[in-house]
């Protein structure tokens, strides 16, 4: 790991470290952290604050995961845990937008380590390198987008209210809840949850569009007052007295498909776009809140909307630093622009050197 | 004396309802029915013997009878009242002593399906649903006690909580039951009393099958020889044909001995089952007997759909799901011979 990025943590974790709490029910939850040089530990019980104070303190790790499930005993292997329930955890992922400035603000770092925005590296030749993306604004405000939706959805819909969001500390969003009702729900479930809150899986009757609609049983489109989606439906496509009367027509005339159709083309407009895979998961161990993203050197941290989370999770100090990067496009952190950088040596707050470190466009000067 | 005791593993015991003698002929599942036969003060002696209760052996044959034939058991008028109780409780008997396991599901599935329309009925006609009021009628009652889940009337309509929906419905395979395709607001799942007491069918039938497993009875009861025997002709057509022996993994074993017992095997694990088998080879002639033991067994539907895992997935089959995934879905049994396997493909193959 990078001596400077090792140094940031350090600091972060001594001056924060009264800030960060250990999870509701932390004792049955289990811990992990990347080790830099041997790879993920796992299986780690933590009883309380001071318990996660003293692992923070003495690792600094770049990342730091605690497992949504409960467990009788967390610190055995995964198949003698005994499983006792998990929160309802939400994942919003501003690269699964796919939106059209990501191309924009996407580069690749090649195995020699020079940074470029083509299939060929332009220095080694090589063709093998990972891509890595430096949001933008638009990104991670869309995915905002999709948080708020999903919010309105647990609410209204699903009566949950003690849902909380954080960023990530990279390009998204996390929503937690810890709702009694929902802890033991296993990934069948979950599963359904994420399809509703998705809008995925709707079947024209629930809008009143039936198959074969006749006299006997009319169609009857759902009103826009209507609560949960078949109301949120109707606002979206049919608001109109227009667009009624032609959703009705078209199920009296055998439109059924066309309905279906309608109702797949509305699930990523009006659904909140969620990956369903980490919803399902009753395993997973996800980042921890307050603790730093080691994709970006960014905190994961409550968020309510307000603001920009590129800002408020700098965390990493602004006193500069000289570091050797390479970065061809420009990036916004900590309320300020940085780049596009030349290969070459700059001087720029912690916070960005760690930014540009942890997404391998930049190196410790030698 | 007859009794529905814990001669197995059962659930633990609830508080008991207050329930009437109409009720219990209408449910005669409930553990209050034991108690009432205690109350009455006939032994199992009399009823399998005295023939003053030839029409209660009768009567618990023709339930039987009538679930192996996929029927729901109801008669044109009702009986007397103790005798639809003896005659359930009988047939419990009846089925215990005959171990014919291939039958206890099918029976817990007709029963089920019987206590779901006297269900909706009550439910339809009981105006006091709110379980926050305490003379909430018997359906609220049994749901609440048997199961867990609290229901309200709203209207015509019965709401319940979105996880206890969720708990009960993912077993369905139509998509009207996914819950985007329900009425949900502020945390509550709205039904019609008849999907409300459908959503709870196969709860029913596991618990009234979990009454028959848990059944303390004598090895043999003078007098229900004939009608044992009965059971084991009918039990005949249900029992697996070919019972595969081979060196399967822990978790194709549970999946294989759970129809045996003739218990129901969640969609995923039938899933689980019949790719398995197929990527290992059998045909669906041979894979589809074992199907018999399901409570719920159609020998043109398990054609249909094992035909549907071979061809399905663009034509290739579709692959037995990873140990992982199963773990997720509580379908793995995983013994020390599946060290580091992570496929149930894998398992008994050097490594």
């Amino acid at each position: 790991m990078s001596a400077i990025l090792g140094s940031l943590l350090k600091r972060y974790y001594f001056e924060r470290l009264a800030d960060i709490r250990a999870p509701a029910r932390a004792p049955e939850r289990e811990f992990g952290y990347f080790r830099p040089g041997s790879g993920m530990v796992r299986h780690i019980s933590v009883r309380d604050d001071a318990g996660l104070r003293l692992l923070l303190s003495q690792n600094a790790p770049p990342d730091v995961y605690c497992s949504n499930a409960y467990y009788a005993f967390p610190e055995l292997p995964m198949r003698e845990k005994e499983w006792r329930g998990a929160d309802l955890i939400f994942d919003v992922d501003a690269k699964d937008l796919a939106l059209p400035c990501r191309a924009e603000h996407a580069v690749r770092v090649c195995e020699c380590s020079r940074v470029h925005a083509r299939a060929e590296c332009p220095h080694c030749g090589s063709q093998k390198s990972q891509a890595r993306s430096l949001p933008c604004k638009k990104c991670i405000k869309a995915a905002w987008d999709e948080v708020e939706k999903l919010l309105k959805i647990l609410e209204e819909d699903l009566g949950i209210t003690g849902a909380i969001a954080y960023f990530s500390g990279n390009e998204g969003f996390h929503v937690h809840v810890e709702d009694p009702g929902t802890y033991k729900l296993g990934s069948k479930e979950r599963l359904e949850i994420a399809d509703y809150v998705s809008f995925r899986g709707a079947i024209p009757e629930l809008v009143g569009l039936p198959r074969n609609a006749e006299k006997k049983k009319p169609a009857k489109p759902a009103e826009p007052d209507n609560p949960g989606w078949p109301g949120r439906y109707a606002r979206h496509a049919l608001a109109s007295k227009a667009a009624r009367s032609r959703a009705k027509k078209e199920a009296e005339s055998g439109g059924y498909q066309l309905a279906q159709a309608r109702l797949a083309e509305a699930a990523p407009v009006i659904g909140a776009r969620i990956d369903p895979g980490v919803t399902t998961d009753v395993h997973r161990i996800f980042r921890l809140a307050g603790t730093v993203n080691g994709k970006s050197g960014l905190s994961k941290i409550p968020w309510e909307g307000e603001g920009d989370p590129y800002e408020a999770a700098a965390l990493l100090g602004g006193d500069p630093r000289e570091v050797v990067a390479e970065c061809p496009v420009r990036f916004a952190l900590g309320g300020s622009r940085f780049g596009p950088f030349e290969h070459g040596r700059v001087r720029v707050p912690a916070y960005a050197a760690a930014y540009m470190i942890c997404k391998g466009l930049a190196s410790d000067p030698a | 004396m007859l009794e529905v005791g814990e001669d197995e593993p059962a659930a633990p015991r609830r508080k008991k309802l207050e329930v009437g003698e109409d009720e219990l002929a209408r449910y005669p599942f409930l553990d209050e029915a034991g108690d009432y036969m205690k109350d009455t003060g006939f032994s199992l002696e009399d009823l399998a013997a005295d023939p003053a209760f030839g029409r209660v052996r009768d009567m618990a044959l023709a339930r039987i009878e009538a679930a192996a034939e996929g029927r729901v058991f109801m008669k044109g008028a009702p009986d007397e009242l103790p005798v639809e109780i003896y005659s359930f409780l009988l047939a419990v008997v009846m089925l215990k002593i005959s171990s014919r396991r291939a039958m206890y599901g099918r029976f817990a599935l007709a029963e089920a399906r019987r206590a779901e329309r006297f269900l909706e009925s009550d439910l339809r006609r009981d105006t006091r649903a709110s379980m926050g009021d305490a003379t909430r009628g018997v359906v609220a009652r049994i749901m609440h006690d048997l199961f867990e889940v609290d229901i309200e009337r709203d209207g015509d309509d019965i709401t319940m909580p979105v996880p206890s929906y969720l708990l009960h419905s993912t077993g369905f395979h139509e998509r009207e039951w996914k819950l985007v395709n329900r009425r949900v607001s502020g945390g509550m799942v709205r039904l019609t009393p008849r999907e409300a007491v459908r959503l709870l069918r196969s709860a029913v039938a596991s618990y009234i099958s979990s009454r028959i497993t848990s059944a303390r009875t004598p090895p043999s009861v003078p007098g229900l020889e004939k009608y044992v025997s009965r059971i084991t002709e009918l039990a005949a057509a249900f029992e697996p044909a070919a019972s595969y022996t081979g060196e399967y993994p822990p978790c194709i074993k549970h999946a294989i001995g759970v129809l045996e017992k003739g218990e129901n095997l969640p969609h995923s694990g039938r899933f689980m089952l019949g790719t398995y088998l197929l990527n290992a080879g059998k045909s669906i002639e041979e894979i589809a007997p074992l199907f018999k033991g399901a409570p719920d067994y159609n020998e043109n539907t398990t054609l249909y759909q094992l035909r549907s895992l071979k061809e399905g997935a663009g034509g290739s089959g579709y692959s037995c799901p990873s140990c992982d995934k199963l773990r997720t879905q509580d379908l793995c049994h995983e013994t020390a011979e599946c060290a580091g396997i992570s496929h149930p493909g894998q398992f008994g193959r050097g490594r």
